[in-house]
């Protein structure tokens, strides 16, 4: 009850926000709600499976791809161009798990990193089509979704709301679900959880599939909205950011990404005023993060207040 | 030009790479071999080795021996030291945990990456060689049935690409007998071995992994201070660097020190030959493949036979 009442409330506040909000923080919390989507895909598969993944970007740029190549070569609408983004970042996810997941630790962490790292070279290679770095943008009158301008910003906000709570209620499903139960047991001990019957390669492998489907539908998204795809949101810059929002709001927590993602932004977004070396302030908040609080924020609340947030 | 001065030059470019890497490459697989971590931040030692020998060479002014042999050896011991450093300050209290050093490591590399940025600036700025000699290379060609050398066009290397040629399996050399035969280097083996019980035998195991991870920064700051006249020293430089050697360690067996000296130069020669003939985008997607293929089939390595 309470655990509804807190997820549930959330999203009426992020709902509430839209009509009170000034049009410079309605379009960053548009934004952030996309990549804390992504978040919650990484979440998924680092905070609760244990598994620690360097090549998200991999997944996020499958979706992303899938959408926007299908929109700008073969003239599909947004909603089959987002399907056929979904279906990109299953395949891409499906096959980089089986490989992946013969490995553990750090062997999964560097296979990981060089897929995804392949997967950006492979995007700079075929820029013919794809544009390479510099991306290209969607047109406005690409970006109707059955007669929703998706560039106009209220819409854009519902429309991100919409992706995030998917997101979070699939999360927060799945992790009281005996599915996320044995991620769990997994993460603590996946010897123990193999000996006790279960098929830990096939959890493991739905968990990489389910975390790079959310984080597929997040690139493919935000690519809709914001009507740009370039091989910028591929490069292990954008692999490490979900990592650096899911250990920052706390690993394992359902609300855990969002908060990441909100703080990080914020902190980035003020620092880029100062100074053009705002990836300092990621450095320094990875490293006082290990440091300090590897529970991260909403891990930290959990340990000290309320011990039943999922 | 024909195929075969052709061919010799990328032979002779890829030496150049070969060298340049192996440096790079050791150090990264010492520190793996005796810590058992993985060190991402190594690219941006490499980095911080190519900028100080350009502050150091700016500051010393006169011949350009005089300052590249101080950078050569100030670049190395600075970064060494700044490598220390950060051994104590974060690994040392992680406790060495290999994925969150992983996660730590990849926050220093952001940060000495744009402190660098700020203190340094985005430009791209070049060191002076201290000799560089246009040395250029004869051919042979079957001509009325006798051979006949000639000069082709463009065929030449420098003094200073040949020194570093040379310069590399000196400092290997060194590493190896350090390594091999010196009391450090037997603590070092042993403390790889087998921590627990080196521990229990009184080696002071935090100083070594200390030294070790100064020792491998180093090397590829002196990697970089070598390469630095031929390319130039820019803040972004390390991450070539870093998944090279990446490649290195994992095809020559993580942690085994022949091996990697034998992948480096595998794959700086080819590296030189491929993007020759092959874009070198393409050249670099078959490689990560390759690493990650690797890790996934055959995780000791092409070379390595123990399990790990």
């Amino acid at each position: 009850m309470k655990i509804a009442v807190l997820h549930i409330g959330l999203l009426a506040l992020l709902f509430a926000l839209q009509f009170v909000l000034p049009a410079y923080h309605h379009g960053n919390l548009a934004r952030i709600m996309v990549l804390a989507s992504y978040a919650v895909g990484y979440n998924v598969l680092f905070g609760y499976t244990g598994l620690l993944s360097l090549g998200h970007a991999l997944f996020f740029a499958a979706g992303m791809y899938g959408m926007a190549l299908t929109i700008d070569h073969l003239g599909w609408s947004p909603a089959p161009a987002l399907i056929a983004g979904l279906v990109a970042g299953l395949i891409v996810s499906a096959a980089l798990g089986v490989l992946a997941l013969r490995t553990a630790g750090v062997a999964f962490m560097i296979v990981t990193l060089m897929f995804a790292q392949a997967g950006y070279l492979t995007i700079l290679y075929f820029a013919e089509w794809t544009h390479g770095d510099e991306g290209f943008v969607i047109q406005q009158a690409q970006r109707v979704l059955w007669g929703i301008d998706l560039s106009d910003p209220s819409n854009r906000y519902f429309a991100a709301l919409a992706l995030f709570s998917v997101s979070l209620l699939v999360c927060l499903w799945l992790v009281r679900r005996p599915f996320g139960r044995t991620l769990v047991a997994i993460r603590e001990n996946e010897e123990r959880t193999a000996m006790l019957g279960y098929d830990t390669f096939a959890h493991k492998l739905g968990a990489v599939v389910i975390s790079g489907m959310i984080s597929a539908a997040a690139g493919a998204s935000y690519g809709l909205l914001f009507g740009y795809a370039g091989a910028t949101f591929a490069s292990v810059q954008y692999s490490i950011f979900p990592l650096l929002w899911v250990l920052l709001g706390g690993a394992g927590t359902v609300l855990g990404p969002f908060i990441g993602t909100l703080f990080m932004f914020y902190l980035i977004d003020l620092s880029s005023g100062i100074t053009t070396a705002y990836m300092l302030i990621a450095g320094v908040v990875l490293v006082a993060l290990t440091l300090f609080a590897p529970q991260g924020l909403a891990g930290e609340v959990r340990r000290r207040i309320w011990s039943w947030l999922p | 030009m024909e195929l075969g001065p052709y061919l010799l030059l990328a032979t002779l470019e890829g030496a150049v790479t070969a060298a340049v890497l192996a440096l790079t490459a050791v150090g990264l697989s010492l520190v793996f071999g005796v810590m058992r971590v993985v060190n991402i931040a190594h690219g941006e030692f490499f980095m911080l080795g190519a900028v100080i020998a350009w502050y150091v060479a700016q500051m010393m002014g006169g011949h350009p021996a005089i300052g590249f042999g101080a950078a050569l050896i100030v670049a190395p011991l600075l970064v060494g030291a700044i490598a220390v450093a950060v051994d104590m300050t974060i690994l040392k209290r992680i406790d060495y945990d290999p994925e969150r050093t992983i996660v730590a490591t990849i926050g220093v590399l952001y940060i000495i990456q744009q402190l660098t940025l700020m203190g340094y600036g985005p430009d791209a700025r070049p060191v002076a060689a201290p000799f560089n000699t246009r040395l250029a290379i004869p051919w042979w060609e079957l001509k009325d049935g006798s051979l006949q050398m000639y000069w082709p066009w463009g065929l030449s290397t420098t003094s200073y690409k040949l020194a570093v040629i040379v310069a590399a399996p000196l400092v290997l050399l060194g590493v190896w007998l350090m390594m091999a035969r010196t009391r450090i280097g037997l603590l070092m083996r042993a403390t790889q071995q087998d921590r627990d019980m080196a521990l229990a035998f009184g080696i002071p195991v935090e100083r070594v992994y200390a030294l070790v991870f100064g020792i491998g920064a180093a090397l590829a700051a002196l990697a970089a201070v070598l390469i630095v006249p031929i390319q130039q020293a820019h803040y972004l430089m390390g991450t070539d660097p870093l998944l090279l050697s990446f490649i290195v360690v994992i095809i020559g067996g993580l942690g085994s020190l022949p091996g990697t000296v034998v992948a480096a130069i595998l794959i700086g020669l080819s590296d030189g030959i491929i993007s020759v003939f092959f874009s070198p985008t393409l050249a670099k997607i078959l490689a990560t493949l390759l690493v990650g293929l690797v890790l996934v089939f055959r995780p000791q390595g092409l070379f390595g036979t123990r399990g790990s």
